[in-house]
């Protein structure tokens, strides 16, 4: 196809405002997919995405339109994947820009704007859900044009839903957004923006050609990491997978590489041909490196082998998930796991459970910690437990948070950002009624329970999003909890000074609800090193025996004592301290609740 | 091999069914007492190749032994087999001159008389027939009629029962010198009549009534009695001309023995076989007129849970427990664990090879046992 013939494009938007039902509407209206086949957002394959209304992975769809061939880029729909959206945005020359009529501007469709415009995206602004009784179709297009600039007469007015308006926004895509500029005659090049595994063909690459062209069975270099394969087949999804024998300059579609592991192709890199490589790669290449981490323990130690397997056959599919072995003396063997983010997370953790049906036990969040011994020496630390004792100085990664509320939310929102170590930057106005807060803060401060914290405090209105934009150093303490003087791993936390108290209370308090009475006093305390800051005692039991056994009742007996020991092997042993898993998941959620 | 030297008769019968009781037991029917005793001697014969020629001891419980009708209770009595110990339950209010002659008469040497409690308030929450006065009425017509080894059976931890009640009803069973003193927390179990009207009275009150055990201990070997058992007492030998008061038909428990049981819901364990008679009378009447042995479930004990249990059973007692032939069922980690948590202690001896729980341990014997074994 002709260059000026191409159009590529993403549609961008806050989680629930329609994305899927435009993406599903444009294969309807194009005759991609026949009504008869067309169900519910046909992009979003995985079940876990059609729950969530998010998509994880990108795909990229042809359809043909007006003689043109446009390319339907699929996005990531959230904070997690900000790096992931910024390349397949990369492959695109433009954007339709979704706003829920009902809804307006949301945080994500401000974070989503601004990449577009990073990457220099023509935007298509278009206030979607018209046909909604509360919609307000101009107030929308108002907060648009003061995000975006322009004419709030130029937005279009749609509903994916009935299909209104669907076609003016395919002509709009033709007329407006640019075709693509590479060089059809430059050694080959194109971007890796998505990559999946299929346990048959292997690692699958989403790409945009930008110069030159691919040919089937051509042997190829990904240019950052240096990995080399042959391209067993190329082509383009219409919707499902149609094999084309080359691909050229401007075009979308796949690359099956036959590679068995997808850590060897990473978003963001560049393909080029062995036989004339390109002089350079496309810019904007990064390795992208977890931020969170949480330990996965099975709840039965037994499930260990199964949990290991699932984790190998997840990390197939995502390149972002690492993890390492871990073992905690409270909760037995398991991993170190590191995510993008709190989502990634939760993500991951409900494939595991849900896909490979474990049952887990997932430590407090953590970050990623930055340390520099009084040696000198610099390490990254994942896990609380493994924090060095004779620090220098730690350093935390921040982020850079907007909010976008209504106004008379902006107080609560203020405190609670303040609560958590943020630093105001600045606000906007983005119409009378809403503003966007841009704050600085402790990514730490940001896993743990601030999103649901942020929600209840502004009754739902509040949409959120960040950037990681580095480390700073930061006055963080260890906090270790000593069950009967023996040191807890698993509950060990890195907190801020000011916060230790107040935290070491809440998990002393909790611990001393949550383990039952044993047959010795047992205190149990938060110190930082070997200052304890928060104590309790659980007191001992003072009676545990069965007052009568005679002839009739000793089976009984028996019984009650086999149950009594049965109780006893799901229990976690802390030194001489018996304590349930229960207890440890019940601090383990105060921490992700922070009551 | 040698016989059976430990027989349980059960005498269901009772004139009315106490809300905190879960024994097996029959109200009404008086009718059938003599029915019910054709059938305790028909199965006796039906057993009596299981047991030794001379037995050790003979224990009548209930139910209300002494509801039974006083001529089938004589009958009884004197059909069985003679033992060095013959002991029958007795409840206060059925407790006459008359009946503590007839009980001496034929053969029985003790007494274990239901007092479970000296206030009035607290015998009418356990609906107890009787009053305080019976109780020490009842005591003293035993006294007079020649017993001398008499156990009174206390309850503790009732709904209502404050600290100063329980230190009362100590006094008055103090008072009272018997040789032996059974004392019981109430069990409220799930699901019965008294946990319904009283559950919640007991949860409030739980964190008071823990303590009331080690006070009950405290107490009575204050007084002078050994602690020999979990919940029993008994007076030493020096005070008591030499003689062994413990009961000895439930010592034959502890220690492992076996034993024969008749009647319904008897149980009965017999060289690692253990069976329970059917609780129906009508159906265990029936069996015996056809001169079959009644409905029974039965449970082959394994060689390791004759172990388990001797290790359960034997901690209850203040003797210290051999250790020989235990290896296999005892967790040797939790044993060192709980010697350095100073609730176990090893007895010395000659081979060090024995095992006795330290006050404090017997207060935790459940727990202790649980950990104990492997």
């Amino acid at each position: 196809m002709q260059q000026d013939r191409i159009r590529n494009f993403s549609i961008i938007a806050h989680i629930d405002h329609g994305k899927s039902t435009l993406a599903d509407r444009i294969l309807e209206v194009t005759e991609t997919v026949s009504g008869r086949e067309m169900r519910e957002q046909v992009l979003d394959s995985m079940d876990l995405e059609r729950e969530r209304g998010i998509t994880i992975k990108a795909q990229a769809v042809r359809v043909p339109w007006k003689g043109h061939q446009l390319n339907l880029i699929d996005t990531p729909g959230h904070v997690d994947f900000t790096y992931e959206v910024s390349r397949s945005l990369q492959a695109c020359e433009g954007a339709v820009l979704v706003v829920d009529a009902a809804q307006g501007v949301e945080a994500q469709t401000v974070a989503n704007a601004y990449l577009a415009i990073e990457n220099d995206l023509e935007l298509l602004p278009v206030v979607n859900k018209i046909d909604l009784p509360q919609a307000d179709p101009d107030a929308a297009a108002t907060e648009i044009a003061e995000l975006i600039g322009g004419d709030s007469q130029n937005v279009l007015r749609i509903s994916a839903k009935t299909g209104q308006g669907i076609e003016e926004v395919l002509d709009a895509v033709v007329e407006r957004i640019p075709p693509p500029a590479g060089d059809a005659n430059a050694p080959a090049r194109a971007l890796i923006f998505d990559s999946s595994y299929d346990q048959y063909r292997g690692v699958v690459a989403f790409v945009r050609i930008v110069d030159g062209s691919f040919r089937t069975r051509e042997a190829l270099l990904a240019m950052a990491q240096g990995t080399r394969f042959e391209a067993e087949e190329l082509g383009f999804f219409s919707p499902t997978m149609t094999a084309a024998g080359t691909l050229e300059a401007g075009e979308v579609g796949y690359v099956i590489t036959g590679l068995k592991d997808v850590s060897r192709l990473r978003v963001g890199d560049t393909l080029t041909a062995v036989a004339n490589p390109a002089a350079a790669p496309l810019p904007g290449y990064k390795d992208v490196k977890p931020m969170v981490f949480a330990g996965l323990f099975p709840t039965d130690s037994d499930q260990y082998p199964e949990l290991r397997d699932a984790l190998e056959r997840l990390k197939l599919n995502d390149a972002a998930l690492v993890y390492e072995p871990e073992t905690s003396q409270a909760l037995g063997f398991g991993f170190r796991c590191g995510f993008l983010g709190l989502l990634h997370m939760e993500i991951v953790r409900e494939r595991l459970e849900r896909e490979f049906d474990l049952d887990l036990l997932v430590t407090a969040p953590n970050v990623a910690y930055r340390v520099v011994t009084i040696a000198g020496e610099e390490v990254e630390v994942h896990n609380p437990a493994e924090m060095p004792a004779d620090i220098e100085r730690v350093e935390e990664p921040y982020i850079r948070a907007s909010i976008i509320v209504p106004k008379e939310y902006v107080g609560p929102v203020m405190e609670l950002a303040t609560e958590r170590r943020g630093r105001f930057d600045h606000m906007e106005y983005l119409s009378e009624e809403r503003a966007v807060l841009i704050y600085e803060l402790p990514l730490a401060e940001v896993v743990i329970d601030f999103y649901d914290q942020l929600k209840s405090r502004t009754r739902g209105y509040a949409s959120f999003d960040y950037d990681v934009i580095g480390f700073r150093e930061g006055s963080l303490v260890k906090l270790d909890v000593l069950i009967a003087g023996e040191s807890v791993d698993a509950l060990s936390l890195i907190v801020h000074r000011d916060s230790a108290y107040g935290r070491g209370r809440a998990l002393v308090d909790r611990l001393r609800e949550e383990i039952p009475r044993q047959m010795f006093d047992v205190p149990v305390q938060a110190a930082i090193g070997s200052r304890v800051i928060a104590r309790e005692t659980i007191k001992a039991k003072r009676k545990d025996v069965l007052a009568k056994c005679y002839g009739g009742d000793i089976t009984r007996k028996r019984k009650l004592l086999e149950r009594q020991k049965k109780g006893k092997k799901r229990m976690k042993q802390v030194g001489a301290v018996e304590v349930p898993q229960e207890a440890f998941l019940a601090v383990l959620n105060l921490n992700e609740n922070g009551k | 091999m040698s016989g059976v030297r430990h027989l349980y008769v059960h005498l269901p019968f009772c004139a009315h069914r106490c809300g905190y009781c879960d024994f097996v037991t029959v109200v009404g029917r008086s009718g059938q007492h003599g029915a019910y005793v054709d059938a305790l001697l028909a199965e006796l014969e039906l057993e009596r190749p299981l047991l030794a020629d001379r037995l050790e001891t003979v224990f009548l419980g209930g139910g209300t032994p002494t509801f039974t009708d006083p001529a089938e209770l004589r009958r009884l009595l004197h059909a069985l087999p003679p033992a060095g110990e013959v002991t029958v339950e007795a409840n206060p209010e059925t407790v006459t001159p008359k009946l503590a002659r007839l009980l001496r008469d034929a053969g029985v040497s003790r007494v274990s008389l239901g007092a479970q409690t000296f206030d009035p308030n607290l015998l009418v929450v356990l609906e107890r027939v009787a009053g305080p006065d019976d109780v020490r009425r009842a005591f003293y017509h035993l006294r007079d009629a020649g017993f001398d080894n008499i156990s009174l059976d206390l309850i503790y931890g009732i709904p209502g029962q404050s600290a100063a009640a329980l230190d009362a009803d100590i006094d008055e069973a103090l008072a009272l010198g018997p040789e032996h003193l059974s004392c019981y927390e109430l069990e409220a179990k799930p699901g019965t009549r008294f946990t319904y009207a009283h559950g919640e009275e007991l949860a409030r009150q739980a964190e008071a009534l823990e303590g009331y055990f080690e006070r009950v201990v405290e107490r009575l070997t204050a007084a002078g009695y050994r602690w020999y058992e979990t919940a029993n007492f008994c007076r030493p030998p020096a005070a008591s001309v030499g003689r062994d008061l413990r009961a000895q038909h439930n010592l034959a428990y502890w220690l492992g023995r076996d034993y024969v049981g008749l009647g319904i819901g008897a149980v009965s364990t017999v060289r690692g076989r253990r069976w329970r008679n059917t609780p129906r009378l009508s159906a265990y009447i029936e069996a015996a007129a056809r001169g079959e042995t009644p409905p029974r479930e039965v449970e082959e004990l394994t060689a390791d849970v004759v172990l388990q249990e001797r290790v359960m059973l034997g901690l209850r007692l203040d003797e210290p427990l051999a250790l020989a032939g235990l290896g296999s069922v005892l967790d040797a980690r939790a044993v060192e664990r709980l010697e350095s948590l100073e609730l176990i202690a090893r007895d010395g001896g000659e081979s060090g090879a024995a095992l006795r729980l330290t006050p404090r341990g017997r207060l935790l014997g459940g727990g202790v046992t649980a950990e104990l074994l492997a």
